[in-house]
């Protein structure tokens, strides 16, 4: 379990300010930090990750104290074992893929982890080519991997998918949602994109001007929000016991989803559709 | 016949100044880089000094300093047999506070280009200062290095005022070519002065012209990559 009670006095976006957030989060659960650039949602996962410290406060991971200002701990960042990924990626340029890779490897740490990343993660093809020579997801894609070759349990995501375009945004949340279940993580992302945190996020907690204001589940947070459609073709429709599997295709992606029988009685396939996120709406596009 | 030795002693020292060069300036650009340290203003300043400072007041202060009747210059001398002034040693301290910045400042630019990501990635994955330093920070600012290794090995190379000050014109000893060209001018041997400012003249240019290259992209090599993203 996370257990985060923080202040520090920080530059916002408004001016001048305090970051005071307290929260606690279970394991494996799926954490976004929702809010306005400057809020001090990357300064909570900077001071989680040990890369910023806070001037008092107190951090308790799993019963393990990182920080605790009053008695003078503050575990460094090398010794907290957590997977971060930067927004540029930060991906060495000296090193290929693989380098990358076996660099984050521990001290006689087995390379096995390494041989499932590059599977998972679909890196066959990259392993010896330079991080300079991939696309943006690509990259990405190379982090999350480095990320997690120390098996850490706290995946820390600082708008990780913000410089990406939509398709390939689309792609690496699922690859997000992938690894978060197969290593059972309990993973904060920082984002500002709704459909994204509906998409992958148990929980929201919204901060703004460094206090927290809310927090709840995606739909209980954003059930205020007009809706968030995704368009895209049929590709496939798949009649299940009581519901009706859609496969759509979005951009480059494939999307399978579960409908109600009477929601898919007028689509065939070919049919251009778009489905609202936060409620199972459907419309037949001309 | 022209005297090879002011010429041997030039390069001996520009090479000599800049291996110990680069050895302090390492763990100095890298503290410039990323120390939020009040000092650093002032360290910067001093840093730069020399690229200002008449090479003549730098060598008149390092004749103080190290003089044998100056309390520096006498511990040298009684405990370590060492006399900085008129003599090889000397040069080679003058040498290379008057190319520090030169070196100093392209690998602290270097540094400060790097996304302080690359180092907060090594951190986290639990990698020491050290290992960040050697294997993510050093191999990313080649081009820097390149640039700092070049101007101070040339910078080095046309010194004069500092070289005159502290280490005067002992042939074999103190007397580099700059001082050697000078010394032939004074004596009306303009063919001797000649024949040395020829030689730097041609071996300053192919210097910079490397780096240029290099550091341009001119030439197809491994420095190409990295100077492109740098």
């Amino acid at each position: 379990m996370i257990d985060i009670a923080i202040e520090k006095e920080l530059l916002f976006a408004t001016g001048k300010g305090r970051l005071q957030i307290a929260f606690q989060l279970e394991q494996q659960k799926f954490l976004t930090l929702y809010g306005a650039s400057g809020a001090g949602k990357t300064s909570i996962l900077r001071i989680l990750a040990g890369l910023m410290t806070p001037d008092k406060g107190k951090i308790v991971i799993n019963g393990m104290t990182w920080l605790d200002t009053v008695n003078k701990i503050n575990l460094a960042p090398q010794k907290r074992n957590i997977g971060f990924l930067f927004q540029d990626y930060a991906l060495f340029p000296n090193m290929t893929v693989q380098e990358n890779l076996l660099f984050a490897l521990k001290k006689g740490q087995q390379k096995n982890p390494i041989k499932d990343l590059i599977e998972l993660m679909d890196l066959g093809a990259l392993q010896n080519r330079k991080p300079t020579t991939l696309s943006g997801g690509q990259q990405q894609r190379v982090a999350l991997a480095r990320a997690l070759v120390q098996q850490p349990k706290l995946l820390l995501l600082d708008e990780p998918l913000s410089a990406l375009d939509g398709s390939m945004r689309n792609k690496l949340q699922q690859y997000l949602l992938k690894i978060h279940r197969t290593y059972q993580l309990t993973t904060v992302l920082v984002s500002h994109d709704i459909p994204e945190i509906l998409k992958t996020s148990e929980e929201v907690i919204v901060v703004e001007q460094g206090a927290i204001i809310e927090r709840g589940t995606p739909s209980e947070i954003f059930k205020n929000q007009t809706s968030f459609t995704i368009k895209g073709r049929i590709q496939a429709i798949q009649r299940e016991a009581k519901s009706v599997k859609l496969t759509m295709v979005v951009g480059q992606e494939v999307i399978d989803m579960n409908v109600e029988l009477a929601t898919a009685i007028n689509l065939s396939v070919g049919d251009r559709i778009s489905v609202d996120v936060l409620q199972p709406i459907i419309r037949k596009d001309a | 016949m022209l005297d090879w030795q002011p010429l041997f002693l030039t390069f001996k020292l520009a090479f000599i100044t800049t291996i110990l060069l680069l050895i302090i300036s390492l763990p100095l650009a890298y503290w410039l880089a990323y120390t939020k340290s009040k000092a650093k203003p002032i360290i910067e300043t001093l840093v730069s000094m020399p690229l200002v400072l008449p090479p003549t007041v730098l060598g008149f202060y390092l004749l103080l300093v190290f003089s044998p009747n100056s309390t520096l210059g006498g511990w040298l001398n009684e405990h370590l047999g060492v006399r900085m002034v008129f003599s090889f040693a000397g040069l080679i301290v003058g040498s290379m506070i008057y190319s520090l910045p030169f070196m100093v400042q392209p690998i602290q630019a270097g540094f400060a280009k790097l996304s302080p990501s690359l180092r907060e990635a090594a951190y986290v994955l639990g990698k020491s200062k050290w290992t960040t330093f050697r294997k993510i920070l050093l191999p990313n600012i080649n081009p820097a290095l390149l640039t700092g290794i070049v101007l101070a090995f040339a910078h080095t190379i046309g010194e004069f005022g500092v070289v005159l000050m502290i280490g005067g014109n002992i042939p074999g000893k103190t007397r580099v070519a700059s001082i050697a060209i000078y010394d032939e001018v004074e004596s009306m041997n303009y063919a001797a002065a000649n024949q040395y400012s020829l030689i730097l003249f041609a071996i300053t240019f192919l210097i910079l012209l490397s780096v240029y290259l290099l550091n341009g992209g001119y030439l197809k090599s491994s420095l190409l990559k990295n100077s492109k993203h740098d």
